[in-house]
């Protein structure tokens, strides 16, 4: 499963270069040009049967949430800093892998049995934390993990069934639907997919991509997140684990194309594909540059719901990837330049 | 045998307290080429028995190692979501986007889930996540969920062991595995050298909700004189020097009143016999270990404790020294072979 060698692929925002050596071996064959841009973004283009002129630009961004070494204690240990949004609750008790060499780190707190009176109230704030390596001073620690050094959560893929659990589903598995979309048959029109980086530390990647692509529309594949426990005030699920790929109406980057939304919702309606709406005003995505990008694109958003994403562990549903694949390759067939204009 | 191997294999096998069954299956079979009698007792402590060559009736020297660990258990099965409480001593800080498995009629492999930052309030980020919104997610439907689990079944942290710089090593209860890595190396090392005293060496179970099958099996065993190895705080960011002793420069003897200042003097001479770095660990009341259950069994048993420092004590990246084991094994066994036959301890008036 491509899913599992893309989630345990090293490649914090700026440092993708280890997901873009999997894809471009994954897609090896089977798109007609791929080449890499001046921020590290992997294009790919895949050319259409010629029965349509409408230029589809899809992206999935490579990057993933991690961490940055800016300093070093006396002790040997690393105090960094987020690459990204990460809730620092998630960190203590977390396996690491740091650097270029991947050394393996943990994340500890002080015991608590320890603890101070109000003390176990408190959550310590990523300054507060460091990151163990093992070192045995200052100096070993700025060699073996220098300022600028990177670091990912080290969380080995499993299989639970009708479930997989993992890290970085955000972004692997929009790059995972997009490879499958890109390995099957030619679509009616081209299509310019690009395997995007720096979207967590602000959708870079996808700005200059979308220049480059100029396209007719844009579509940004996700992994989103899932709201979907049990809780007192039951309003948000956000989207649910089970129920089919996730269309965004709105969230905080972008309004999506109405047209656009049609075309999927239709898609799904027609051939019983499961499918749901994420709830309003929640997160971005890719869409939310490639819409600005020139004189502005008709974008949507699709996206495999996953639990607990930017945590160490998130879980998805190999039946919400499936569908998502399916609903993204019928709707690419389908889409004409009808959907993209301004009449919605 | 070789430490890394046996620490990853100890460290990595679930036997959660009450729960033992995985880990002391392990352990039964490290120790039965090692010693002459194996047995449990009520609780499920395993006792192994190695003979020494003194007349008879033989003392007893009672070597005793924990071999539980904290974890979680099921409270509830709700929305095909699991509650949880803690089972021992089970830090709720660590818990969110941890790895675990759930042991149901199968193990289950899940992940502690929370509420995604993005749709909680701030306020509400800038505290722990409370346990009532906490949930082990093994990915399953409810339909099936209720098939295999139920309310009680205990859940251990999923953790693979990692080596670290400088001869360290990370993962989950080496608190006690460590120690239980240290008393088999003991007893390896013992099976090659002369002993006065009958060994008795105890794997105990339910340490880490209250010392219950430490005091189940001292009174069994009925030792002269026993020690107990345990881990201690190892020195770490935000942990006082006063508080905590550094990873890598031997183990601890403590001492207290949990312990017999002729069992701590004879553990200082092996130690200085043989070269063993260690520290002094002072104890002012209760050690919190398997030594305080076992000092009160019977009519009392003069007893003595090594302790093996470790950072980040109760999360699942618990870290110790791979020396400082291989350390605690030697004075162990240097400190059980050193025992006369005609020695015991006694109060000096």
């Amino acid at each position: 499963m491509i899913l599992k060698e893309l989630s345990e692929a090293f490649g914090p925002s700026g440092n993708e270069r280890p997901v873009r050596q999997i894809l471009r071996q994954a897609l090896e064959g089977h798109v007609d040009r791929m080449w890499v841009d001046a921020l590290g973004n992997l294009h790919t283009e895949k050319q259409g049967t010629g029965e349509d002129r409408l230029r589809v630009l899809v992206t999935a961004h490579m990057d993933e949430i991690g961490l940055m070494v800016v300093g070093h204690d006396d002790d040997g240990t690393l105090k960094v800093r987020a690459i990204g949004g990460i809730d620092p609750r998630v960190l203590p008790g977390a396996q690491v892998l740091v650097g270029p060499d991947r050394l393996p780190g943990v994340i500890g707190l002080k015991p608590v049995h320890l603890l101070k009176e109000g003390e176990a109230d408190k959550v310590a704030t990523i300054d507060q934390l460091r990151v163990d390596i093992g070192a045995k001073g200052k100096e070993e620690a700025k060699n073996l993990a220098p300022v600028g050094a990177v670091v990912v959560f080290a969380t080995r893929f499993r299989e639970l069934g009708p479930t997989v659990m993992g890290k970085s589903f955000d972004d692997r598995v929009g790059c995972a639907v997009l490879v499958e979309l890109l390995r099957g048959e030619r679509f009616p029109h081209d299509l310019h997919a690009v395997f995007t980086v720096q979207e967590e530390v602000g959708l870079r990647g996808a700005r200059v991509a979308a220049y480059a692509a100029c396209p007719d529309c844009g579509f940004a594949l996700e992994g989103t997140i899932a709201d979907d426990l049990p809780k007192e005030k039951d309003v948000s699920p956000t989207t649910e684990l089970g129920k089919g790929p996730a269309i965004t109406v709105m969230d905080r980057t972008f309004i999506a194309h109405r047209g656009l939304n049609r075309l999927l919702v239709e898609t799904a309606e027609e051939l019983g594909i499961p499918c749901q709406f994420k709830q309003p005003g929640i997160g971005g995505t890719d869409s939310g540059a490639v819409h600005l990008a020139r004189e502005g694109v008709p974008c949507a958003t699709v996206a495999v719901p996953c639990r607990y994403i930017h945590s160490p562990a998130s879980l998805l549903s190999l039946a919400d990837f499936e569908n998502t694949v399916r609903l993204m390759r019928e709707a690419l067939n389908r889409l004409r330049r009808e959907h993209v204009g301004s009449s919605f | 045998m070789e430490t890394i191997p046996l620490l990853r294999e100890l460290s990595e096998t679930p036997g959660l307290a009450g729960h033992e069954g995985p880990i002391r299956d392990l352990v039964r079979r490290l120790w039965s080429p090692l010693v002459d009698e194996l047995r449990e007792d009520g609780l499920g402590s395993l006792i192994g028995t190695k003979q020494g060559t003194g007349p008879e009736p033989r003392p007893r020297l009672m070597l005793a190692v924990h071999m539980d660990e904290i974890g979680l258990r099921v409270t509830g099965i709700e929305k095909g979501f699991l509650r949880v409480t803690r089972l021992g001593g089970t830090d709720r800080r660590v818990l969110p986007g941890a790895a675990v498995v759930v042991h149901g009629k199968k193990d289950l492999p899940g992940v502690v889930g929370m509420r995604p930052p993005h749709v909680v309030p701030k306020e509400q980020r800038k505290k722990p996540v409370p346990w009532e919104e906490l949930f082990v997610d093994v990915g399953l439907s409810e339909e099936e969920i209720r098939r295999w689990v139920r309310v009680g079944d205990p859940i251990s942290f999923d953790r693979e062991l990692v080596e670290l710089k400088n001869g360290l090593v990370a993962g989950k209860a080496l608190d006690n595995r460590a120690s239980v890595a240290a008393l088999t190396l003991a007893l390896e090392e013992l099976s090659r050298t002369q002993h006065a005293w009958d060994v008795v060496a105890v794997a105990t179970v339910q340490e880490e909700v209250g010392l219950y099958g430490a005091a189940t099996s001292a009174y069994g065993v009925k030792p002269d004189l026993a020690v107990a190895v345990d881990v201690t705080f190892g020195r770490q960011p935000g942990v006082s020097a006063d508080d905590s002793f550094p990873l890598g420069e031997g183990p601890t003897i403590s001492v207290g009143p949990n312990f017999h200042p002729q069992v701590v003097g004879r553990l200082k001479a092996a130690a200085e016999a043989h070269e063993i770095p260690y520290h002094i660990e002072p104890t002012p009341g209760r050690s919190g270990t398997d030594a305080w259950a076992i000092q009160v069994a019977r009519e009392g048993v003069p007893t003595g404790l090594i302790s093996i420092p470790l950072r980040y004590m109760h999360q699942p990246v618990e870290t110790v020294a791979v020396k400082d084991v291989e350390r605690a094994a030697r004075l162990l066994a240097a400190f059980a072979a050193g025992l006369e036959a005609s020695f015991r301890p006694q109060w000096e008036e």
